[in-house]
């Protein structure tokens, strides 16, 4: 048996009948690290020894007949910017290259609590603030599918770690596309939940107003799956909901029979690449085939996404790394004769230039007469595009768009051309500004590189995208392999 | 269009230190952001309430009891330096 094609559900349900254990599969999964991360870069910590520890006590517990969690046995990878306790929490960022947490988020707990075994923490763009990976203090990840180009970002570690098979699961964080474009580009199923339906207690903040934690597999049922356990209302989270729901598992099997399905207009005439819309239109074509009734819609704000979604992010970004100071934790300069010095000297040795360009236009943004007047009106376009989405779910169940209008770029044209890897989070950030659900899941290949489609949701509507994914998936038996490695 | 005395008078309020080279990269890059930044203006926004935060409606705070919180000596271990409890810097005069 090759323990690291198992899917995750398959995983728990062996090492339940005792057909292979724990130990053997964090093994398996340890060894197949050991053998593509040197090239592929996914990690920046392996937990080795938790791994093997935490797998032992789920051994334990099916020798004693204890009832084991919902993630029993499942070798899961965290992105970095996600605390745990005694195991170092980088963010990708030299500022907290030794910083070592001493309390664990609250997703953290959920998975301990149902068995999970977290076998490390993955690579991501400094602080989460890119698309690329590329930004990160620990070196570029790179596509298990074609190694000259970029897992997308800023989850790319987990994404690349779950395609190669390094884990079944992955935990990511989502504040503009950061977990569906780097699914999409590595050919896996990524979900972007509801705002307030994760907690986000012991997320290192990016944007408060726009992170959610998010999840990874290689199929929509595993990715489903890691999303049960971490849903739910946390009291150490304000923006955590308490909603009532039922199994996401036990509806995916509905179909989508009679599902109302939304095409928007704008999007599908923006400038994209051919091939990504091409094989996007024939999936829409199958959502008909599989008993869905797709109609045109109007989303009309699209061209002011983008500069609305960089107005906020950037603002809150640059307060959130006011917090690194050189003084508390993190990094601190060696030398310095002035507490001015010592800040300076900190943050400018600290950071890594992209997140101190998004510093620089969020402290414009604040802190100038100008600035500050398009900071309020990003706000108040943000009311008309949530209002956009709100007219569309009043009639529709789901909305379906390209999850990135290009196909993943090579590993340094991100660097010649910033705004064209900006762009790619284009169709992903509307979900973020209006708090809605979505997912990317895979619809094929175009020469030799992957499509990934997004399905956007209501708020608190995950049934509906995930109940969609999974008849698609069903129909395509992508099940989101690859045809990479 | 930005200016290099704006972008330096910016950088001061960051506590950031950059380089001529940074300066030119972040200067055109932050050029064409705020061209298409103005785009904005396009949109009517006259009665609109703006939308700072998701979930804010129907939430109540919950009830001020005091339980744990982190050890004092663990969080001090992340610190560059501590003594006596607390964080330590070198002796400076501001």
């Amino acid at each position: 048996m090759n323990i690291t094609r198992l899917t995750a559900m398959e995983i728990r349900e062996k090492v339940i009948n005792k057909e292979i254990s724990s130990k053997e599969v964090v093994k398996a999964h340890l060894n197949r690290i050991k053998e593509l991360d040197e090239e592929l870069n996914a990690f920046i910590t392996i937990t080795e020894e938790e791994a093997l520890k935490a797998a032992e006590r789920v051994d334990e517990k099916i020798k004693n007949g204890e009832s084991l969690g919902k993630l029993a046995g499942i070798p899961i990878g965290v992105k970095d910017n996600i605390i745990t306790k005694n195991v170092r929490t980088t963010c990708g960022s030299k500022m907290l290259e030794n910083y070592i947490p001493p309390y664990d988020a609250t997703v953290i707990e959920r998975i301990k609590a149902e068995d999970g075994i977290i076998l490390g923490k993955t690579n991501l763009d400094e602080f989460a603030g890119s698309y690329s990976t590329e930004s990160s203090y620990f070196g570029v990840t790179k596509n298990p599918i074609d190694t000259e180009r970029v897992p997308g970002g800023s989850s790319g570690g987990s994404t690349a770690a779950v395609k190669a098979h390094e884990v079944a699961l992955a935990l990511g964080s989502d504040t503009g596309g950061s977990n569906r474009q780097p699914a999409s580009y590595c050919g896996i199923v990524g979900i972007k939940p509801t705002y307030g339906l994760v907690s986000r207690y012991g997320l290192v903040p990016l944007a408060n107003s726009l992170d959610v934690v998010g999840t990874f597999g290689r199929n929509v049922k595993d990715a489903t799956l890691l999303l049960e356990v971490i849903r739910g209302y946390d009291e150490k989270d304000p923006t955590s909901m308490e909603i009532e729901g039922s199994s996401y598992l036990e509806k995916l099997k509905e179909g989508i029979k009679g599902m109302k399905i939304a095409l928007p207009r704008e999007y599908m005439n923006m400038d994209m690449d051919s091939r990504v819309k091409g094989k996007v239109m024939e999936t829409v074509k199958l959502f008909e085939i599989l008993g869905g009734h797709v109609e045109e819609v109007s989303l009309p704000h699209v061209e002011h996404y983008w500069a609305t979604y960089y107005l906020i992010v950037v603002s809150e970004i640059s307060s959130n790394m006011a917090r690194y100071d050189g003084v508390g934790y993190g990094y601190r300069t060696e030398d310095y004769d002035s507490l001015d010095e010592l800040y300076i000297k900190s943050r400018t040795e600290g950071f890594g230039e992209e997140i101190k360009r998004s510093i620089l236009a969020g402290t414009y943004i604040l802190g100038s007469k100008e600035g500050r007047e398009y900071y309020e009106k990003a706000f108040r376009v943000r009311t008309l595009i949530k209002e956009d989405f709100d007219k569309v779910f009043e009639k529709y169940d789901v909305i379906l768009t390209p999850t990135t209008p290009n196909l993943p770029f090579k590993i340094g044209d991100s660097i010649k051309n910033p705004f064209e890897m900006y762009g790619s989070g284009i169709f992903n950030i509307p979900a973020n500004l209006a708090g809605l659900c979505a997912i990317s899941v895979p619809c094929g290949y175009v020469d030799g590189l992957p499509v990934g489609l997004q399905i956007i949701g209501d708020r608190f509507k995950e049934a509906n995208i995930l109940k969609a994914a999974y008849a698609l998936e069903e129909e395509l038996a992508l099940g989101g392999e690859n045809n990479g490695l | 269009m930005i200016s290099k005395e704006e972008i330096l008078q910016l950088a001061g309020m960051c506590k950031l230190k950059l380089s001529d080279e940074e300066i030119e990269i972040f200067g055109a890059m932050f050029s064409n952001v705020l061209e298409q930044v103005k785009g904005l203006d396009m949109v009517n926004t006259e009665g609109i309430k703006p939308l700072y935060f998701l979930n804010s409606a129907n939430k109540s705070l919950r009830e001020d009891v005091a339980g744990d919180s982190l050890d004092r000596e663990e969080v001090l271990k992340n610190a560059p330096e501590e003594e006596y409890g607390y964080f330590k810097l070198k002796k400076v005069m501001d």
